[in-house]
Order: C-alpha cells, then structure tokens, then sequence
C-alpha cells in the first residue's frame, strides 16, 4: 500500500470575501490577488509538504490548475521541483501536467526528466487532460484535447527512451531535431499515473495503457464502478490488473480531538469554491465545462450511464454530515477514522490512496495537527490494514505485468547517496 | 415580405470525396447560403423571400447535421479549399453567394481564393477579419442561449427570434447547435474567429460585385469589423441595417431581403 498526501493549495484571505461563498469558476479578476498573502501561503504548503515526508508519507501528490483561486499551484513542476530537492523519501506524485495545454511538449519531457533526476527517481508522472477552465486560460484548443493529449503522451515517451536526436512530424507537435540533454533517471522512464473524475474514456485508455488509474474525490460506488470498468477493459486486453492498477484521493482528516475534528472537517466546505470539493463547488460555469468537443457527445452518454445523471459528485452542495455518512469525508481522532479508513479500503480495494487534507479552509495549524497524528498513528495503522487485505502499490506489484517488484529491480537510488558539496 | 409556403427537401450527396447533406427549396437560378457557428436554424421567412426568386442550396457544413467530417480540415482555409473542391463536382457553375457570421468567412475565403467561382458576394455580419474597433463576442464563454441572446438587439420583440430560440432547445436544435460549435471552435479558437491574412488577400475580390451587409447594434462582430471589409474589398457595397444586430436576416428579414435582392437583381 501506498499512503499518500495532498492539498489543492487553495487561496485563502480575510479580505476578497472569497472564503466561504459559491464563486462562478472563471469569474474572479485577479485585480484582487495580494502577493503578500501568495508569498506566504506557497510557503506555508511547501512546508507542509516537507513535514509530511519528514513524518512517513510514502507521496506526495501535487496538481495543477489555471486562474482559479482554489488551487495556487499554476506550475505544478515549480512545486514537484522544489519537493525534488527539499525531501528525502516520498514519491512526488504529479497528477498531472496538463498535456494539451502544452505546445512545447518537449519542455515538458526535459522538465520531468530533470525533476526525476533531481529526486533521485522519486517522480510518478500523471497526465491528464485537463477542464475546459484550462483550456480557455491557456487558450488550448478544446476540440483537439484528447487529440493532444494523445500525441503529447506518445511524443514524450519517445523523448525519454529513444537516443535523439530524431524528428517528430506528428498531427499536432512537429519538431526537426529532439533531443533532449536531460533523460529521466527511472528506466526506461518515470512511472505514468492518470487521474479521472468522471471520464469513461479516460479510464479506458489507462487501462488499455496499464497504467495505475486515480480516482479524485468521487463518492464510493461510482469509484468502484469505475475501477470494475478498468478491471474489465484489462481483461479484454488480456491482462490481469489489481489493486496495484486503482488508487483513490479523498478527504481524510486527523485530529486531537473529535471537537477539533469537526471544526477542522467542516472547513473543507468553507474556503474557496472549489468545483471539485464537494459542498463547496462553486457555481458551475456550463459554459466552460462543455466546451466543443472537450468530451466527446458520446463519452458524456456513457459517462451518465456509468456514473449516473448525477454526475461525478452526486447531489452538488452536500452537506457536511451527509459526506461524513457516505465516507467522501473522513474526520475524527485516530481512533474514530481508523474503521472508516478501513471500510473504505475493504469497499473499493485501492493499492494507493491519498489524503486529501489541510484544504478549504483549514489553517496551518489544523493541518500540522493531522500531519503529526498521521505519522504517529495513522499511516502505520494503514499500512498493516494495506497487508492484511493484500492492498498492493504499484511499487510494489507491477501494474504492467502483475508481478511482484523486487528490491533490486524496482528500488529508485535513495537520495542519502547523493553527493553532497 | 412573401410568406408562401416554399417546399423544401433535403439530400446526401457525394462531394470533394466525402458526404454532404445539402438543403435545398426555390425556383430560379441558384444561390449559395453558408451557414453560420451554430447550424442551419432551419427554413425561415427569409428563406421563403428569396426563394421565391432562386434556387436555395444550404450545405451543412462537415461535421454538421449528416454532413461527414473531414479529419484532415484544420483551419477556415482548409476547408474553403474543400468547399471550392465541392462545388465542382455539385455543378452549380458560378453562383452567387450569402454567408453569415461564420459562413460570411467562409465565403470570403472561398471568394478569395477562386472570385471567379462566384457571381456575386454576399457578407453578413462576417467573421474572419479582426474588428479595429471592439473584439468579436467569444461564443466559447458562454452557453448557446446566452449567445443568442447576445446576437439580436431585441429578442423578445422579434418574434421569429422568440419562435426559434424563446423556449428550451429541441434536442435537434441542441445537436445542431453542438455540433457547428465544434467546427466553429477548429476553425476559430485562436486566433479568434478571423485570419489575420485575409484582409490582404481580399484586393483579389476587386472584380466581384460585393454587398456588405452589418447590423448597426452587432453585438457579436462588431460594425468596425464591416468597415474594414469594406476597405479591404474594392468596389464593395456596404449597408448599415439600423436597429439591428447580429442577425439581421432574422431581425430586420423584410429590409434584409429588400437589400439582398435588390444587389442579386443588378
């Protein structure tokens, strides 16, 4: 089992109003952004992000997404580079860089090579396609987004494995000369996770690709309705994938006390809009979230039928208590969280899971508390959860092959060999 | 304005390699009618006017109604190229021809690249140059509806707006909206809805009888976009509809048939 942490680093102040108000995506001016507060909160999340290392995550996922207060983290790379060198253990999980966005890709591949080097072969590189929020601000064109994505993947392994320089005259990405004087350090090339809400093509394609499938923040049984379409397209592929092939991000949160718990759990609904937090989403902008051909007419068909008219979130808006019951929130002691913890793996069997944690409007300080009782009593406790129900990390059983990773084979070099000046 | 009933019927033809659903009604020499980035809106008061006097030929552009895609168009030259391929092999001869928004685009490339395929020109409130003055309306922002209603001066007063629009999309309506909005947004996302050559490659229209037809209040493509048309095709006719928006084929349909005639007639 892999157990992992992540926070969408959303904005938070006292004085835009933003906190705690359903916000239209796509609608804030930027004229309110204060530096001085930007400063300190990018800090404030790479600190935390260093202490969850310090204190026993096995990752660390980070992400990405465009003008929008809900998540700072524009450059998903800055942050995986900084990671890079400031941590020691964890993976540094990027789910993802959006490819389509990018026409450069091969910045993009010199980028993660470097990265992956830095670490010392801690990097699992997502990709993902990205929402039509991304592809307006960076003016992407959507109809061409799985298009992209697609060739922007094919384009990027060929610049981490094959000796250059060679030509890429492709549909969408042309290049006369490929070759890039950085090459990933984990052979033949980083590990490459995709996250999906809601996409059935998405999961497909991970699965044909057998690459590890992430679910982000979706109630349980569309997520294990998502990870059986997985299990059944690797089947028809003529493969057998497992809980190494499935992993799954949602809201986990630790603290001394139930009443402190609460109070911390109940501002995952109180920051920033946030369309992918339930109960705080925002007013959704119809417009961006079905832009031409950014999903296809018929994926959306058969995204209703998989997941239900509802959509990937159920109900919008729900509340609190409401998460709590269906388990999409977990907050309480360690003691409380423990069986829901455990419920949760037992119901969808991920090998990999993250918390999401110190989001909303948690502060610095509700998200120290967690982090420590995390690495005091909730990883370990997950993790001998992990054995006992045979809940494999891709790191440990290929999700390829389904064969176990040995030691020798698998192990990245740990970053205590680096040379130091 | 006549308001006869005109029959009109529909086919699939082969053409330039690939299927093209074409709508077709009138009696008369023929004219070419380009739709605009949401989709032929179905047959209406205009259409019934001139086709009392010509042969209405509306293709569905690809991708559009039962119209094949065509993987390989990239770009509004593309598929002029296309269009011109096309209208070899339908025959027409050298027709006159209307284009909307989107269609007027369209239709200027296609002028552009071959004047001589046409009789005569026809542009109304066309996208494809770049306002001096004030942005094209991005369609992308927005949902169908909203756009629409951004298109006309006053909806509510214009009752073939109203009939058309005032009311939840048809799911046919939707389909046809969703699927012009995906070629709209290959040929148009960026730059936005114009190419920055066309200006310069528009002196070629020099021989070809031009009318430039603008809503006054064109809340879409700005009047300033109309002007340098204007400018940039010599000899070129341009008529200010007051009261007016981005439809005017709609909402000024008596004084838009009157002018459009009036031109064909010349």
């Amino acid at each position: 089992m892999l157990i992992g942490h992540f926070t969408e680093q959303p904005w938070q102040d006292n004085t835009t109003g933003l906190m705690g108000t359903q916000s239209l995506d796509l609608s804030i001016s930027n004229g309110v952004y204060d530096p001085q507060v930007g400063a300190k909160l990018y800090n404030r999340y790479l600190d935390e992000k260093i202490y969850a290392d310090q204190i026993g995550f096995d990752a660390l996922m980070l992400n990405e997404h465009h003008s929008t207060p809900f998540c700072m983290q524009g450059v998903t790379n800055v942050g995986a580079s900084i990671l890079a060198r400031e941590t020691k253990q964890a993976k540094i999980i990027i789910l993802g860089n959006i490819l389509p966005i990018w026409d450069d890709p091969l910045w993009l591949a010199e980028q993660l090579a470097m990265i992956d080097m830095i670490s010392y072969g801690r990097l699992v590189s997502g990709f993902v396609r990205g929402g039509g929020r991304e592809s307006v601000s960076h003016n992407a064109p959507p109809h061409f987004n799985r298009e992209r994505f697609e060739e922007a993947h094919d384009f990027i392994i060929k610049a981490w494995t094959t000796p250059g320089p060679f030509r890429w005259e492709g549909k969408h990405y042309h290049y006369r000369y490929v070759n890039p004087w950085a090459r990933p350090l984990q052979q033949p090339h980083p590990p490459i996770w995709i996250p999906s809400t809601v996409s059935v093509e998405t999961v497909k394609w991970t699965a044909r690709h057998r690459y590890p499938l992430v679910l982000l923040a979706t109630k349980l049984e569309p997520t294990k309705e998502a990870f059986q379409l997985y299990h059944d397209t690797a089947a028809e592929e003529g493969y057998e994938s497992g809980t190494q092939n499935v992993a799954y991000l949602w809201k986990v949160h630790v603290d001394e006390t139930e009443e402190l718990a609460e109070a911390a759990g109940r501002k995952y609904l109180s920051g920033v809009s946030n369309p992918f937090l339930a109960g705080n989403e925002g007013a959704v902008n119809p417009a961006i979230m079905n832009l031409p051909g950014h999903t296809s007419r018929t994926s959306r068909k058969l995204a209703a039928t998989a997941f239900g008219p509802a959509g990937r979130f159920g109900t919008n808006r729900r509340p609190y208590e409401d998460q709590v019951n269906d388990y999409t929130i977990i907050s309480g002691t360690p003691k409380t969280i423990l069986p829901k913890i455990r419920h949760v793996l037992e119901y969808i069997r991920p090998g990999s899971v993250f918390f999401w944690d110190g989001d909303g409007a948690m502060t610095h300080e509700d998200q120290m508390r967690s982090l420590r009782l995390m690495g005091e009593e909730v990883i370990p406790a997950v993790r001998e959860m992990g054995k006992e129900l045979e809940l494999f990390s891709p790191f440990e059983v290929d999700p390829a092959t389904g064969k176990p990773i040995t030691a020798e084979a698998g192990a990245p070099q740990p970053a205590t060999d680096s040379p130091t000046p | 304005m006549a308001t006869t009933s005109v029959p009109w019927t529909e086919e699939l033809v082969e053409a330039a390699g690939s299927k093209l659903h074409i709508i077709k009604g009138g009696t008369g020499q023929p004219l070419l009618l380009l739709h605009d980035e949401l989709g032929h809106p179905g047959w209406l008061h205009y259409h019934t006017a001139l086709a009392q006097h010509y042969t209405l030929y509306i293709p569905l552009h690809p991708g559009c109604g039962q119209s094949d895609h065509l993987d390989w168009v990239m770009n509004m030259r593309d598929l002029a190229f296309w269009y011109l391929d096309a209208l070899d092999e339908l025959g027409l001869g050298q027709v006159p021809v209307l284009g909307g928004s989107l269609g007027g685009w369209l239709a200027a490339e296609m002028a552009a690249m071959c004047p001589q395929q046409f009789k005569r020109l026809v542009l109304v409130g066309a996208m494809g140059v770049r306002p001096p003055a004030g942005e094209i309306f991005d369609m992308f922002l927005v949902v169908s509806r909203e756009y629409l209603r951004a298109s006309f001066t006053d909806p509510a007063s214009t009752p073939e707006a109203q009939q058309l629009y005032g009311s939840d999309p048809t799911p046919e309506q939707t389909e046809a909206w969703e699927s012009a909005r995906e070629l709209a947004s290959l040929l148009g996302w960026r730059p936005y809805m114009h190419n920055p050559s066309l200006p310069h490659v528009l002196r070629r229209l020099r021989e070809l009888p031009t009318l430039i037809v603008w809503g006054r209040q064109d809340g879409i493509v700005p009047l300033s976009a109309g002007e340098a048309y204007h400018r940039a095709i010599p000899g070129s006719q341009l008529v200010v509809l007051d009261r007016c928006g981005h439809r005017p084929e709609i909402e000024q349909a008596d004084e838009f048939v009157r002018v459009v005639r009036e031109f064909l007639q010349d």
